[in-house]
């Protein structure tokens, strides 16, 4: 197999898509999933649970030094970065806010982008700002698979807009068709 | 040791370099965390490698000083997780009652905000004047702000809300005075306070401590370097005392787990056994 992790970037309307992508796959969908989701610095952890109650993967918020498994989902925690270790091990900081939030999807697409390099896979999903910009032209820079949601498919098509701006992603794609994609990869 | 990547290389020697010349030792931080600070600090200083920086932290004593703030994150708040204090008041705070006198240690305690909310607690709870707060930082610009006391006034509404969330009993307006655009705490939440430089990673043991908070430090470490520090909170405990990490802080990986008994799971408070 040859890419190893991917990692997801969502803002606004990402409960909506992410419910149907952590639905979707099967049990057999070994690749870990690493999610930055913008959400605010007191949500409480029941989102993830309901995530995992309809999923057939472990869908979990990732804890510090944490060993990265296949068959799982990890969330980054709110007010929290998340990033990934050489060791592919997670690390958290309570850094600045990045493009405004954290935890911040370039935090997490770019430290991925070095631990990875070409066995990544990113993929920016719906939202109204540039985060993950930056983050997914590094993980292009180190050899990863990039992808958009299809601006004309997303609920808020700022941020796969963005993307637009720094490179050419490998694909443009509705949700629906990134699931495929994805299953199709094991 | 071989690097497969010539910048990893190059960071390593680069800490290797802060710490033989400055004494501050980052080698076993967080990788991704440091990496990410010093590819930050080279895209704003301009320098075309990490190698250029290392011949600039051995020469320029500014710069090096400059580096040294951006590898110490003092990002902090008043109350920050309002119900860990909850849990403190509830919790915690009957065990000091027992003592005639409290020290308490906050390791890594940046510009000040924590070590301010919990002379605020105190006081509220009848047990300041008996009680000697160590508030420690490897960061000397940090420590000097929080002996000040003057944070900005727009902090202060979330900061309000978090005192009122974590079961603050008066108004929080009555610990501080207005200045233009900051507050300035006051002078009596300061008396009991001992602001000092010290290095989590090459200082030792210096007293005996009933309560410990170390939060949102340790997760910059690796798990070697967060074992040690254990040890010297272990070694600065007294029996019976307790230790409070961040929220996404655990010591389940740490050797002396079993050593201590979970009093709050949830909000990482922990008692060392007799
Ligand atoms: C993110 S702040 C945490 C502040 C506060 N405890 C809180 O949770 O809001 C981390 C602090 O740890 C300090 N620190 C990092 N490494 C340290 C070391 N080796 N020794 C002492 N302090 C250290 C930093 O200077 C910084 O002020």
């Amino acid at each position: 197999m040859r890419y190893e992790a991917i990692v997801i970037g969502v803002s606004s309307g990402g409960m909506n898509v992410l419910k149907i992508i952590s639905a979707a796959l099967p049990t057999d969908f070994k690749i870990p999933i690493i999610v930055v989701q913008h959400v605010g610095a007191h949500s409480d952890s029941q989102w993830i649970q309901l995530l995992n109650e309809k999923s057939n993967l472990h869908v979990k918020e990732a804890d510090e030094k944490e060993k990265i498994e296949n068959g799982k989902i990890y969330f980054a925690p709110p007010n929290y970065h998340l990033l990934i270790e050489k060791d592919k091990t997670f690390s958290l900081t309570i850094d600045e806010r990045v493009n405004f939030a954290r935890p911040a999807i370039d935090v997490l697409f770019e430290s991925a982008a070095e631990a990875y390099r070409n066995k990544l896979i990113g993929i920016v999903l719906t939202g109204s700002n540039n985060d993950g910009t930056k983050g997914i032209k590094r993980i292009k820079e180190c050899g990863g698979l990039t992808i958009i949601q299809d601006p004309k498919t997303a609920e808020s098509p700022y941020m796969p807009m963005s993307v637009l701006t720094a490179i050419e992603p490998d694909h443009i794609l509705s949700i629906e068709n990134i699931i495929a994609f994805l299953i199709k990869l094991k | 040791m071989q690097y497969k990547d010539t910048s990893d290389l190059e960071i390593s020697l680069l800490l290797e370099a802060i710490y033989r010349k400055h004494g501050y030792d980052f080698r076993q931080y967080s990788q991704a965390h440091i990496r990410r600070r010093i590819m930050n600090r080279m895209a704003i200083s301009g320098f075309a490698d990490v190698s250029q920086m290392q011949s600039k932290v051995l020469n320029d004593e500014e710069f090096a000083s400059e580096l040294l703030q951006d590898l110490s994150i003092t990002v902090t708040e008043m109350f920050r997780d309002p119900t860990f204090y909850q849990s403190l008041r509830e919790k915690v705070i009957p065990i000091l009652k027992t003592y005639p006198f409290i020290k308490i240690w906050h390791a890594g305690c940046a510009t000040g905000e924590e070590a301010y909310s919990m002379a605020i607690l105190l006081q509220e709870e009848g047990l300041y004047d008996r009680t000697t707060i160590y508030a420690t930082d490897f960061n000397q610009l940090a420590l000097n702000r929080a002996k000040e006391g003057i944070f900005s006034n727009k902090m202060i509404k979330e900061y309000t809300v978090n005192y009122q969330l974590s079961g603050g009993k008066e108004s929080f307006s009555s610990y501080y005075t207005s200045s233009y655009d900051n507050v300035i705490m006051n002078q009596s939440l300061k008396k009991n306070i001992v602001w000092a430089n010290h290095n989590l990673v090459t200082d030792s043991v210096f007293a005996e401590v009933n309560l410990i908070l170390c939060r949102n430090v340790l997760i910059y470490f690796d798990k070697n370097l967060q074992n040690s520090v254990q040890t010297l909170f272990y070694n600065s405990l007294i029996n019976g005392g307790v230790l409070c990490l961040g929220s996404k802080e655990s010591l389940r990986y740490s050797d002396l787990y079993s050593e201590y008994q979970e009093m709050d799971n949830k909000q990482r408070i922990f008692k060392k056994k007799y």
